[in-house]
This record gives C-alpha cells, sequence and structure tokens, in this order.
C-alpha cells in the first residue's frame, strides 16, 4: 500500500473531492503467525521502534501488538515538552539525539507533528538552584547542547507574563533557556510513526493483549496474545507503566516503582503563553497548547498505583504552584485532568537493555521523562533489536547499572539546601 | 426596558427588580432571576457567539452547562473578566457586561468567517496534513494559534479570593432536582449528616421546567413541594442545601470535590472584598447518591447549528423559568415523545407551532390528538435537512425520510424562528463514570446508564435512565433511606411521594443518529463547540481512527469546554452508524474531572501569594531585620545572609564578618538546623543503621558527627547527633532537608524495623540556636553561663553540657562549622531573641560580629566542610568526600551494600577535592565544569569534574574552591582548568580540602 502523501496540494485537491480519497492512515492488521520481531505496546516509543527498525534496519516482518488503541497510554497523557538539556553526559547525548530526530520528523514522516521549538525556561527561585542550573547550563554547553542562562530581567523579556516580583515566596532569580525545546502534538507523533512504519510494511495490531512470553532454552520463542500465539525470536518490550508487569512474564523483575502521574489543562483561550516555563521549586511546568489550552503538569503521587489517577490534593497544590508563577491565571478554569502511571527507576534515568533471557529486550522506566526522547529512544532501542548490542548512546541505561552502581543518576540534581 | 419576547406573566424572574445589563456592546434590560441566556432570548438576541473553528454564528442551545457554544467573555477588559463563561450559566446582576469573544472586528461582522467559506479545506485533523514545508510550522503555527483559542486571560491579578472547607458527611447528594430532593429529604429525616449541593440557585430541576399547575406532588403543586421539601431538609439538624455548587469531582473512596459560587450572581460593586468568592468543597461521604439527571442530545442535521436552533427542553425551561417565548413561529423536530410537551407549551404560551416534524414513522395517538386539539400541523417520518436565516433561523427545509435519504419531491420549506430539537435524553454518567462504574448502553432510552456501582454509591432518577417522574421521587426516597441505613441511620421516612401528572409523557424514543442530507455541501454538527461535523466522523473512519478515542483525538469530538456534554453520545451513536458495529462495542470515551470547569484560583484555595508555601523565619529573625541584614531563601526559611552596615556592600561586609570570625568573636542563627529528638531503648541501634559511622559506644554528654547515605549509597544528609543519655539523642540535620530527613527515619523505623523501638519528634520550632565561634567565645561564653565552665579544656571539642543563662536551661554543644572553637547554645525558642541581643550586649567588648549563612559557607570552606545539596547532588559517597573515616566496617548500614558494587568502589570517580585558582585573584565560578586540559572549549569536551563552592577568602587573602574532580584524591597539586566561557579556561591546581591547614598553617 503506498499512503497518500500529505501535502497543501493533495488536502487541496481532496477538498474538491469530499475527502473521499484518504486512505487509513496505518492498516489494521491481524497477527501473522510468525514474525522477525514483535514489539509490544503502541505508544510513542513502540511505534517509534517498529518505524527504526524497519526504515535503517531493514526489518520489515514485524508488528507492534498493543493492548488498547496506538499513543491511547502515557503517549496520549503528557505534557509534551521536548527539551534536551540533562546535565548527565549519557542523559544530554540521548536527549540531545532524540531532539536532532524531532527538528526535522514531520518532514520525514510526512506528518505534521506540530513541533513548535519556542524554548524551554528552567526557573531558579534560590541561590542553590541557581548554582545547579548554572552548572547545567555550563555542562549542557560542553556537550554541545544549546543551553543559555537568563537573569530575571531577560526571563521577564522572553516570557512576558510571569512575575518576576522579589517580594513573593519564590522570587524568579534567572533561568537557564533552551531555545530549541519546545512542545508539539502527541498524537500526531504516534499516528505519523504508525502511518509511516505502516507504510514499510509493519502491522499495527491493536486490542491484542498480551498474556505470556514463550521462553525455550532461556531464549525468547513467541509471545501468546488474546489474539493467538505469535512466533518471534526477538521480542521488546515498550510498555511505560506496566514495564515491570511486562518483565515479569519473562520472569524478570525490574527495578522500577510505578506512580500515578497528573496532568491538566484550562480552557482553550487566545495566545497568551508563548514558551514552556518549569520550575522545580514551585513544581509545576506550564505551556500553551495550539488550540489554546494551557497544558499543566507536576510532580508524581508519591504512592505507588497502578491506577491513572491520582489525588486532587495533588493538583490543588499544582495549580497554587502555577498561580505562584502566573499570578493572573487565578480565574481561567481547569478545563479537565487526568493521570498516567510512570515508572521510575531508582536513578530516574531509563532502561534501554538486552535481558537475561536472549531476544527479549527492554525499554522502559522513563519516568516523567520519557515523551521527549521517543525518537531517540526508539531509534537506539531498534539498533539494540537488531544488532542484539547496544550502541554507544544505550549503552550507559543497561540493566546492569544497577549492579555496578553505573547510575545516571538524574534526581540528584534536585538536592537540598544547607 | 424593551423585552418583546418577555411573557407578561409566570417565571421565576422578579419583575420587581428590572435589570441593566450589557451584551456586545449593547444595553438591554432583563430581571433578577433571569440568566444571561434567558434575559438575550427575552430581547430577542439568538446570536451571541462565533465558533471555534469556522466561526460560524452560534446561539443558545441549551439551559445549563450542557451549552456547546453560547460563550461570552464576562466583563472584558477588567480584573474580574472571565473568558468562555457560558450565557446559559451567568445569573444576570444589575450592570452586567458581556463581550462576544472569538470573533474580529464583531459579532455580526467576522473575518474569521472565512474560514467557513473554504471549510472544505479544513475538514478534522487538515493540520495533520500540511504546514510541514517551506517556512515551517513554527511560522504557521503563530496564524493557527491566533485563530485557535476563545476568550482572552485576564491581565490582571485577580482582586477576589477563595478558601477551601473540609467535610465529612454521611450521604452526600448531587443534585436538587426531584430524585435527589427525594433522596435528600429521607436521608436527613434520619438525622444522618446530609449535603445537597445543586449546581444552579435553585433546587427543582426539570420540576421548574413545566408549568405551573402541570404536576402535584403529595398535593401541592411541583413548585410548592420543592419548596417545602427544601425547607423539610434545611430544618433537619444535620442536614444542609448548597446551591450554585458544582460537584465536579468524583475520586478514590468516596472523596468530592464541589466548588460554590458565593459571589458571582452579585453586582459587582455588592461583592465582599472580604469574603471568599468561591468555596471548595472537599468532601468524604460515607454514601454518595447521584442525581445528577439527563442531557438533552441536538439532532444531527444540516444547518443544525443556526442561532434559534435549540434543544426541546432548554425550550420549556426559558418558557416556564423565565417567562421568555424563545421565538414567535415554532417548529419542533425530534425523535421521541418529550420534545412534543414544548409544542403544547410553546403554543399554550401564545407561540404559532409551525409543525411538529418527528423522525419517527409514526408518533403516538394520544400524542397526535392534543397536536390536533391545539391545531399543530404534525409530520412524522419527517427530517430537517437545512436551515435558513444569517444570525437567526428563518426557516427550515423539511423532506420525508426515506431510508437513509429524502424522499424526491418531499421537500418543504417552513418558516419560523425557533427549532425546538430533541435527538432524545443521555443520562448525565459524568459523575457516576469518574467513580470508575461501569455503564450499559440501553436500547430502550437510546443512552448510556449505570451498570454497577464501584464505590458507596447509588445513581437515582434520569442519571440512571429512569425518566418517569414518580419512579424517579421513588428511586430517590428509597436511595436516600439506604443511604442513611448504610451509615447507621435506620428509621427513614418511608413515605414516597404521591405524583398527579395527567399529561406525562412517556418518553419513546426511536433513535435517529444523523439524518439524511440532501446535497454534498451540506454539514451537520455533531459537536458544537469544536465544529466537528458527522462528515469529519466518516473521514476519521475512513483515515483509520476507528476507535472511538482515536476517532475523538483526531476530530477533538468532545475536546472543548463542555466536554461533549451535548456531542458525546451522537458521535457514538454516529460511529456505530458508520461502522456498523453496535454502540455497547464502540464504547464510551473516558468521562474526566471536572464534570464543569473549575476557576483555578478556587482549586488552589488559600495557599495562594503569602500563603503558598508559609516562610519560616528564627526567632531571631526580627535582630537581623533592626541592623539591615539581606535574606537568603533556604528550603521554607528565610535567613540572614550578610549584615552590611552603613555603606558597605554585599562582598565588603562578607569579608569584614568572616574575618572577625576568626580573629575575634562571630555569632551566627544557627536556629535553621533540622533538630530531630530521638528516643527509645533501641534509638541507638537505629542510629547506628541509619548512618554510615558507629554510635554504639558514643556515652552520655558526647556528639558525633555523621553521614546519611542512601540505598545507592551516595551522601544524602549530614549533621551532628549528640547522645542526652543511653535511650535519647538529639539529632541535627541540614537546613533544607530536615522534613526529608525525618521522613526517611520514619520509613525506615516503621516500615523496615518494625521491631526496633524508637520515637521520632521533630523539634526544629522549639529551639532556638546561637553558634559562637572565634577565639573570644569562651570568655563571652563564661559571662553568659550561670553554672558552666566553658573552659575548652575541661568542656571539650564535641561534646555537649546542659547549663542555664540568666536560670534558663540550655543546651551547649562544642561543635564547630567553620574549624574554629564554637559553642552552640541552644535555648527554647521563646528566649531566642533575648539571648542574641544579650550576647550582642554582652560581646560588644570582645568584638562581637554577626555573620550571616554566606560568612558561614565561606568560614566552613576555609576549613574545608562539605555542604550536602551543594557540594554533592546525590552521586557523592562518603568516600568520594575523603570521609573513610565516616564508614564503618563492622555493622551495616542504609547503603553498606552498594559502596562494594564495582562502579560505587571505583578509585577514580570524582572526589572531593581543594581548587586554587593560578590567579589569586580570580573567584572560580560555581557550577563552572573541569576540563583536563586547556584547549578551546568545543562540544563534547570531556568534563573530569566541576567546582562546587567558590569564594574570596578574607582569612587567606586569596579565592579559594572546592570541586569534585575525577581521581581528585591522587591528584594532589595537579593542574586542572576550568572552563570559561567568556575566555580561555583558567588554571588551578588541586589541593585538600582543608585550606586552614593548607595555606594558614593550622594543624
Amino acid at each position: 500500500m503506498t499512503a497518500k502523501r500529505y501535502s497543501l496540494l493533495s488536502l487541496f485537491r481532496e477538498g474538491l473531492n469530499g475527502h473521499k480519497g484518504w486512505q487509513p492512515a496505518w492498516r489494521a492488521a491481524e497477527p501473522k503467525r510468525r514474525y522477525d520481531a514483535v514489539i509490544i505496546g503502541g505508544g510513542g516509543h513502540g511505534c517509534a521502534t517498529a518505524y527504526y527498525l524497519a526504515k535503517e534496519h531493514g526489518l520489515t516482518n514485524i508488528a507492534v501488538i498493543e493492548k488498547g488503541w496506538i499513543g491511547g497510554g502515557n503517549a496520549g497523557r503528557n505534557t509534551t515538552i521536548i527539551r534536551s538539556n540533562y546535565l548527565y553526559d549519557e542523559s544530554a547525548a540521548i536527549y540531545d539525539h532524540a531532539m536532532q530526530l524531532w527538528k526535522g520528523l514531520g518532514r520525514e514522516l510526512n506528518f505534521n507533528i506540530m513541533m513548535s521549538h519556542r524554548g524551554v525556561l528552567n526557573l531558579a527561585h534560590d541561590d542553590n538552584e541557581m548554582r545547579q542550573l548554572k552548572r547545567r547550563v555550563e555542562a549542557n554547553q560542553l556537550n554541545g547542547v544549546d543551553a543559555e542562562w537568563l537573569d530575571a530581567k531577560q526571563v521577564k523579556e522572553y516570557c512576558p507574563i510571569i512575575s518576576i516580583s522579589p517580594d513573593v515566596r519564590y522570587p524568579v532569580l534567572g533561568a537557564t533557556l533552551q531555545r530549541s525545546g519546545g512542545v508539539n502534538r502527541h498524537d500526531a507523533v504516534v499516528w505519523g510513526y504508525a502511518r509511516a512504519a505502516s507504510a514499510l510494511g509493519v502491522d499495527f495490531i491493536e486490542k491484542c493483549e498480551v498474556t505470556g512470553i514463550e521462553i525455550e532454552n532461556g531464549k525468547v520463542t513467541g509471545v501468546r496474545t488474546t489474539k493467538g500465539d505469535i512466533k518471534t525470536g526477538k521480542l521488546a518490550s515498550v510498555t511505560a507503566g506496566h514495564s515491570s508487569v511486562t518483565a515479569k512474564m519473562a520472569g524478570i523483575r525490574l527495578p522500577i516503582e510505578s506512580h500515578p502521574l497528573q496532568a491538566l489543562v484550562s480552557e482553550p483561550l487566545k495566545p497568551i503563553h508563548n514558551c514552556v516555563v518549569m520550575s522545580n521549586a514551585v513544581h509545576a511546568y506550564c505551556s500553551q497548547s495550539d488550540k489554546g489550552e494551557l497544558v499543566i503538569g507536576a510532580g508524581i503521587d508519591p504512592h505507588i498505583s497502578y491506577t491513572q489517577r491520582g489525588a486532587f490534593s495533588i493538583l490543588e497544590e499544582e495549580i497554587a504552584a502555577l498561580l505562584e508563577l502566573f499570578p493572573i491565571f487565578s480565574r481561567l478554569r481547569l478545563m479537565r485532568h487526568w493521570g498516567g502511571i510512570v515508572d521510575v527507576c531508582p536513578d530516574a534515568s531509563a532502561i534501554i537493555s538486552k535481558t537475561p533471557v536472549a531476544g527479549f529486550y527492554i525499554n522502559g522506566g522513563w519516568g516523567t521523562g520519557g515523551w521527549k526522547a521517543t525518537p531517540g529512544s526508539g531509534h537506539v532501542f531498534a539498533d539494540l533489536i537488531a544488532n542484539d548490542k547496544p550502541n554507544d548512546i544505550a549503552a550507559p541505561f543497561t540493566l546492569e547499572r544497577f549492579e555496578t552502581g553505573k547510575l545516571v543518576a538524574e534526581h540528584g540534581a534536585a538536592a537540598v539546601a544547607h | 426596558m424593551n423585552q418583546p419576547f418577555r411573557l407578561p406573566e409566570g417565571g421565576l424572574i422578579d419583575r420587581d427588580k428590572p435589570v441593566t445589563f450589557r451584551f456586545d456592546g449593547k444595553s438591554y434590560g432583563g430581571f433578577a432571576g433571569d440568566t444571561l441566556a434567558s434575559a438575550l432570548l427575552a430581547n430577542g438576541v439568538h446570536h451571541v457567539a462565533r465558533s471555534f473553528k469556522y466561526h460560524r454564528p452560534r446561539g443558545i442551545l441549551g439551559a445549563g452547562p450542557e451549552d456547546p457554544a453560547a460563550l461570552v467573555q464576562l466583563e472584558p477588559n477588567t480584573a474580574r473578566t472571565e473568558p468562555n463563561l457560558r450565557a446559559t450559566e451567568i445569573e444576570l446582576y444589575e450592570g452586567l457586561n458581556a463581550g462576544a469573544q472569538n470573533c474580529w472586528p464583531s459579532l455580526g461582522f467576522d473575518i474569521g468567517a472565512i474560514n467557513d467559506v473554504f471549510s472544505r479545506f479544513f475538514p478534522a485533523g487538515f493540520y495533520y496534513k500540511t504546514f510541514m514545508g517551506g517556512p515551517g510550522w513554527m511560522f504557521f503555527e503563530r496564524f493557527i494559534r491566533a485563530s485557535a483559542g476563545l476568550g482572552v486571560a485576564p491581565g490582571e491579578i485577580d482582586p477576589d479570593h477563595y478558601e477551601h472547607t473540609n467535610r465529612h458527611c454521611d450521604v452526600l447528594i448531587i443534585g436538587a432536582g426531584p430524585a435527589g430532593l427525594a433522596a435528600a429529604r429521607a436521608a436527613a429525616s434520619t438525622g444522618a449528616r446530609v449535603i445537597l449541593a445543586e449546581q444552579t440557585a435553585h433546587p427543582g430541576g426539570q420540576l421548574l421546567d413545566e408549568a405551573a399547575g402541570q404536576t402535584t406532588i403529595d398535593g401541592m403543586s411541583a413548585r410548592d413541594w420543592v419548596k417545602a421539601v427544601r425547607e423539610e431538609i434545611e430544618a433537619a439538624p444535620e442536614a444542609m442545601v448548597l446551591t450554585r455548587t458544582n460537584g465536579f469531582g468524583y475520586y478514590n473512596d468516596n472523596w468530592f470535590a464541589l466548588c460554590q459560587q458565593l459571589q458571582d450572581h452579585l453586582p459587582l460593586a455588592e461583592r465582599d472584598a472580604n469574603k471568599p468568592r468561591q468555596r471548595l468543597w472537599h468532601v468524604r461521604a460515607r454514601h454518595i447518591i447521584l442525581a445528577t439527571g439527563a442531557i438533552e442530545r441536538p439532532l444531527v442535521f444540516a444547518g443544525n447549528d443556526r442561532p434559534g436552533v435549540m434543544l426541546a427542553g432548554a425550550v420549556r425551561h426559558y418558557l416556564h423559568r423565565h417567562a421568555v417565548l424563545p421565538g414567535r413561529r415554532a417548529a419542533i423536530l425530534a425523535n421521541n415523545n418529550s420534545a412534543w410537551q414544548t409544542a403544547f407549551d410553546l403554543k399554550t404560551a401564545g407561540a404559532e407551532m409551525a409543525a411538529i416534524l418527528d423522525t419517527r414513522p409514526d408518533a403516538p395517538q394520544v400524542l397526535r390528538d392534543r397536536a390536533e386539539a391545539l391545531g399543530i400541523p404534525v409530520k412524522t417520518g419527517a427530517a430537517v435537512t437545512g436551515t435558513l436565516g444569517r444570525r437567526r433561523i428563518k426557516a427550515a427545509r423539511t423532506g420525508d425520510i426515506e431510508g437513509d435519504r429524502i424522499a424526491i419531491g418531499s421537500a418543504e420549506m417552513i418558516g419560523c424562528d425557533l427549532l425546538a430539537v430533541s435527538g432524545g435524553w443521555s443520562p448525565n454518567v459524568a459523575l457516576f463514570s469518574q467513580s470508575r462504574g461501569q455503564l450499559r448502553y440501553d436500547d430502550d432510552i437510546a443512552g448510556f446508564r449505570p451498570a454497577r456501582s464501584w464505590q458507596e454509591e447509588a445513581t437515582v432518577g434520569a442519571a440512571n435512565g429512569t425518566f418517569d417522574l414518580a419512579a424517579c421521587l421513588a428511586e430517590g426516597a428509597a436511595a436516600g433511606a439506604n443511604a442513611a441505613r448504610v451509615a447507621g441511620f435506620d428509621d427513614a421516612s418511608q413515605s414516597v411521594p404521591r405524583v398527579s401528572a395527567p399529561h406525562a409523557i412517556d418518553y419513546d424514543i426511536t433513535p435517529a443518529w444523523r439524518l439524511p442530507m440532501e446535497r454534498k455541501t451540506d454539514r451537520a454538527f455533531v459537536d458544537m463547540h469544536n465544529d466537528v461535523t458527522s462528515k469529519d466522523l466518516d473521514l476519521a473512519v475512513r483515515e483509520g481512527y476507528r476507535s472511538v478515542e482515536h476517532a475523538k483525538r483526531y476530530t477533538t469530538l468532545g475536546m472543548g469546554t463542555d466536554q461533549g456534554k451535548t456531542s458525546s453520545v451522537n458521535g457514538f451513536g454516529i460511529l456505530s452508524e458508520i461502522l456498523d458495529t453496535p454502540i455497547p462495542e464502540i464504547g464510551v470515551t473516558t468521562y474526566r474531572p471536572p464534570f464543569k470547569p473549575v476557576t483555578f484560583g478556587a482549586v488552589a484555595g488559600q495557599h495562594v501569594g503569602a500563603n503558598f508555601h508559609p516562610r519560616r523565619t528564627t526567632p531571631m529573625h526580627e535582630a537581623h531585620v533592626e541592623v539591615g541584614a539581606t535574606f537568603e531563601i533556604v528550603g521554607d526559611w528565610l535567613r540572614a545572609r550578610v549584615y552590611p552596615r552603613a555603606g558597605e556592600d554585599f562582598d565588603a561586609a562578607l569579608q569584614r564578618e568572616c574575618k572577625a570570625a576568626r580573629t575575634q568573636l562571630g555569632m551566627l542563627d544557627a536556629s535553621t538546623l533540622g533538630k530531630i529528638d530521638i528516643r527509645g531503648k533501641n534509638a541507638r541501634e537505629f542510629l547506628n543503621r541509619i548512618y554510615s559511622n558507629a554510635w554504639l559506644k558514643l556515652p552520655p554528654g558526647r556528639c558525633r558527627y555523621g553521614l546519611m547515605l542512601n540505598e545507592d549509597g551516595m551522601v544524602f544528609d549530614d549533621g551532628v547527633t549528640a547522645c542526652l543519655s543511653d535511650d535519647h539523642f538529639h539529632m541535627t540535620t541540614t537546613t533544607g532537608g530536615a522534613a526529608g530527613v525525618l521522613n526517611w527515619l520514619e520509613d525506615y523505623a516503621q516500615t523496615e524495623w518494625p521491631d526496633l523501638e524508637v520515637y521520632l519528634t521533630s523539634v526544629t520550632e522549639q529551639w532556638a540556636v546561637a553558634s559562637l565561634c572565634g577565639p573570644n567565645s569562651t570568655a563571652l561564653m563564661a559571662e553568659l553561663l550561670d553554672d558552666l565552665d566553658p573552659d575548652p579544656e575541661s568542656f571539650p571539642f564535641m561534646s555537649w553540657r546542659p547549663a542555664h543563662i540568666a536560670g534558663i536551661p540550655v543546651r551547649v554543644f562544642r561543635i564547630s562549622f567553620t574549624g574554629e572553637l564554637s559553642y552552640e547554645i541552644n535555648i527554647p525558642a521563646r528566649y531566642g531573641r533575648w539571648l542574641w541581643d544579650r550576647c550582642m550586649a554582652l560581646g560588644e567588648k570582645h568584638g562581637i560580629t554577626p555573620y550571616g549563612t554566606e560568612g558561614m559557607h565561606l568560614l566552613r570552606a576555609e576549613a574545608g566542610f562539605v555542604i550536602v545539596g551543594q557540594d554533592t547532588d546525590g552521586t557523592v559517597t562518603p568516600i568520594d568526600l575523603g570521609m573513610d573515616w565516616a564508614v564503618k566496617k563492622t555493622a551495616d548500614f542504609v547503603g553498606a551494600r552498594s559502596l562494594t558494587r564495582p562502579d560505587t568502589a571505583r578509585t577514580d570517580r570524582r572526589q572531593f577535592v581543594g581548587l586554587l585558582s593560578e590567579d589569586p585573584t580570580i573567584v572560580l565560578p560555581e557550577g563552572s565544569q573541569i576540563i583536563a586540559t586547556p584547549h578551546e572549549t568545543e562540544p563534547r569536551t570531556p568534563m573530569i569534574g566541576y567546582v562546587t563552592s567558590s569564594y574570596m577568602s578574607p582569612n587567606f587573602s586569596r579565592s579559594i574552591a572546592l570541586g569534585l574532580v575525577e581521581g581528585g584524591h591522587t591528584r594532589m597539586g595537579e593542574p586542572v582548568y576550568v572552563a570559561n566561557k567568556n575566555g580561555t579556561p583558567h588554571r588551578a591546581s588541586i589541593s585538600p580540602v582543608n585550606f586552614l591547614k593548607e595555606l594558614g598553617g593550622a594543624s
């Protein structure tokens, strides 16, 4: 099947034709008996993995199996913030790899993912935070990640609606700015990857839940699903929110705790907020979607849970934090809130790894930061699956690090003050 | 004031209180008791808004929160402005000013309507297919963003405030329609704690939307019954009725959130700034009854969004509640019986009835008879295939339905200025769904209704798919009694209200999810908020977005501010037809809170401004303020940073303070350090497991510095702990880490080692702490203390003594964070200020100089002491810090095992060292990265460490720095380079951390 190319011209032609000529973005497939590789999980990372496997490694006899509908998990629940200004070399490498892929992704997939490089501000509210963030800027610059330090006045120029009054509980003392950071349209990314991968021959099998993993002599031989058994020698789990559940089917216990993470949107408004603002100290982040909604997130609910919802008290804190940064938002209204589940590793970094079971690969544990990594994660994971060996970018994220202690301790950056 | 569509009598309005208001720049009249929508309709104004995408004229479709499109900007260009408010929900007040939104230059003539002309090129998801090339998305995005959005956010600080309140109750009832009232009465009669919440200003629900006298309940008119029941409930000792209260969120464990409007209905001048605007209720209920009614669906036909097309139930609402005739010549279009009542009521109220059009092939004879008696023409098997009129409907084109098309030659034009439609009623199951209850699709009512509760909950009345009034009342009363019984209140009144409604109409629906269209270019709107047409759903399915969630997201169906109240079920029905799949298999999209939008300010409540995270100050704080100290935010605390004297800048003050502390006498307010009282017979063992160093042999009277590691073996807090007695210890923590450490200790005490008897109490606020430092400190201590000799010989370093100062019991610790002779006096907090002043007075002759946090940081850096959180970042072990001595080999402790992991045990890890810049005048910037070679700092330059702390030392007259450097402990004296983005890297050499010893010759 050759998909009709999306363009202004094709849109115009179809407009005259009543849009009768469009084809499904991706083929709805039923499982074959055997695939060269099967990816469990049709989220952003799973669809990206399938796309890169097909495109860069020539593996086209592959399937993505999805319990619900593609993009229905964390891919459809996140606040779509894209940035790569991570402190440590290992993180900067993978997130910046993703950033470089994001830049051309819409054109590459021929699907407008609305990648808006409108800039991400990370605010500092006290001396200790300033010290931490300046350190990060320095490290970013040496790592080739675009980063700069803004003082409070420059913050106000970049984001005019922010309050930089010195007389508030958390004054804005400065911020890091990553100009290439921004937001995009999460559904479009999933659909765009699925469409492009489908065109390369990848089967997308929805409403198909994995019920077991077949292992013989320490090697994967297949996967059992609600749509029947599928034979495969390469099985990849990309099941954010349930990584531990899937891994357990292969007898593997992951060092992951799963928490609810909530987000919310306001009613749609005319443009008022032109960048992405994040604050660790008050604990909120906010951008405005192209549709006009303020998209707001915060930290995880502290309890461990597989229910995709958290406590309202967390939202109250989140919105109070938002109003601390943007007092003028007080009369705006909460339109919708929801939750997802995030898998958190002890060092707050991801797992992209082979496992003790040959032919079984895991990509997960992205915590709250998975969305921005999507293309990079899929790209290096595809490489790992194809070559049975992690490449340089993926290598620091193997499971072995929890035995050796070579952690990528990103949560350490948020340290206490004396 | 001229209100041409106001009926001469009736309605729940107060004709003695006329109200003047403005809409879209024009002045109108209404009455108290009106909503903005009813008042506009009374003035004949139907066109009130422009739609989201195509900027089509939109009118008032509904009468409550379900209305998808009648959105206005309230009080534009003021601090109290609010975008996207529904005209149907705004209670009219004197002087109200509402503006049209999402239109330019005006509501009547909107340039954006060009989108509608070219709408064929802008179907659902068009933006996914274009704007990728040329100048790229960042260019096009500006235009898309400008045309999207709806109203305008306020530009000023909210002048109002909000509050939260918490309640427990036995029975919470959401919705004060007939079922909710019956439930609340039954429950309240038992003495149970009952809260009845109603979103509008008046309980009564549908009973207020019918002609007076149409129904009698218990021998009273419906309205009198409502009044009587309300009074009865409010008279019950433990019951309350909350009106204007949006029960918006049903969470776990029967925890419910409601938002009550307290002042929004008042004229601006009458609002009391001392009272909250809205109050958010947190209610935990033993049992919850959802009596949330049903929401009427429009029909999906060409031109169904024209102003003047209204829901049939909403027409009855305006007719009977507000005495407004929404049209003078009306037609009805319905697929069920309920809308026929609207025709009868309109006719009775004096409107001309052009026709009743029913999509069903036939209609019950009893209705036909009544229509005939009133002289209303009836047409069954009929559809509307188009509407005429620019800003208000002028005519509807009708035709006979023949399968999925219109019979040729059956077209007829019907002149009308109102088209009342009903596509059936959807039980309002949003809250039930939020509670995680399961829904099932019921063919009889063509809607989803509750199937199985997930929490302690019952759904009653129309929300449960029960549309007959008597049945609603019976269901409500039974649920109310049962809920009270569940909560332990047995003697509910068993009386079920008796209903007499001789002309009540059965519901009886035959769904018609979308009516046939005649022309290819016709458009029928499913979601009038987001401009989603039935063709958009066709397109979504054609493009593979077949799952209901995909179709929703692709088309944006139900994702507007109305959250699909009128559109979702129609969308599911249409998808079911397109996919040829039964509706139950289509399923529903998730209902998410809030049921209707809630003001952010209300959600934040009083936790804004100064109350967001209250700032903590020490008992000595005012003393610092009085001498003009500058302050630093440290965790929750505000700490004095430096004490500049007149004419002194920050650096000069700092240098002076630090010099004095080493050469004479310095005093620091150390009250903010975390303090935890640890007791119990296993307290010692507990410390031994928590700290990396050994604690079993510390005798009473002695203190010890301890390091706390996380499970990865990384340092996460430090401090000095004193042994008060064998089973009693006083722990100190970092200021910012105090709360986290207590949580950590409790976590271990309660979940990991429940066998240990240990009790933890935060005593941070109980003690004020003055830290005296410098050669003259002993002299001052000698003057201060009643009963203790401070001589360092008899009172050695790392010990503590109880003592008295002016008769006040104090604890004195001989501990130091400066490397200098020091005493820390802990005094009960209420004497803190007194102690500070006393020290200042007695210390004057000894050259006492208060120093702040900045001085403390500098002094400790001179001594090479680590600040956890500044010199560490969660990746640093005690060994990395050069504190091998603080790691015991004899017993287990938290983090011990990790220290032996291969990577953690590496000897070339980043290690804590001193850094001396080659140029002693250069203070290496904190956070700078350390590189091995001085070459150009190009991207991907390997970093071998970074500068953690850096100062100009007054005592050594040169700069000093601390940092973490790979293999630093074995590289003493070696050169490294500090990246400098403004020039060549700074050269520095690695040194031991104790500069007192290195540079000052201290031993």
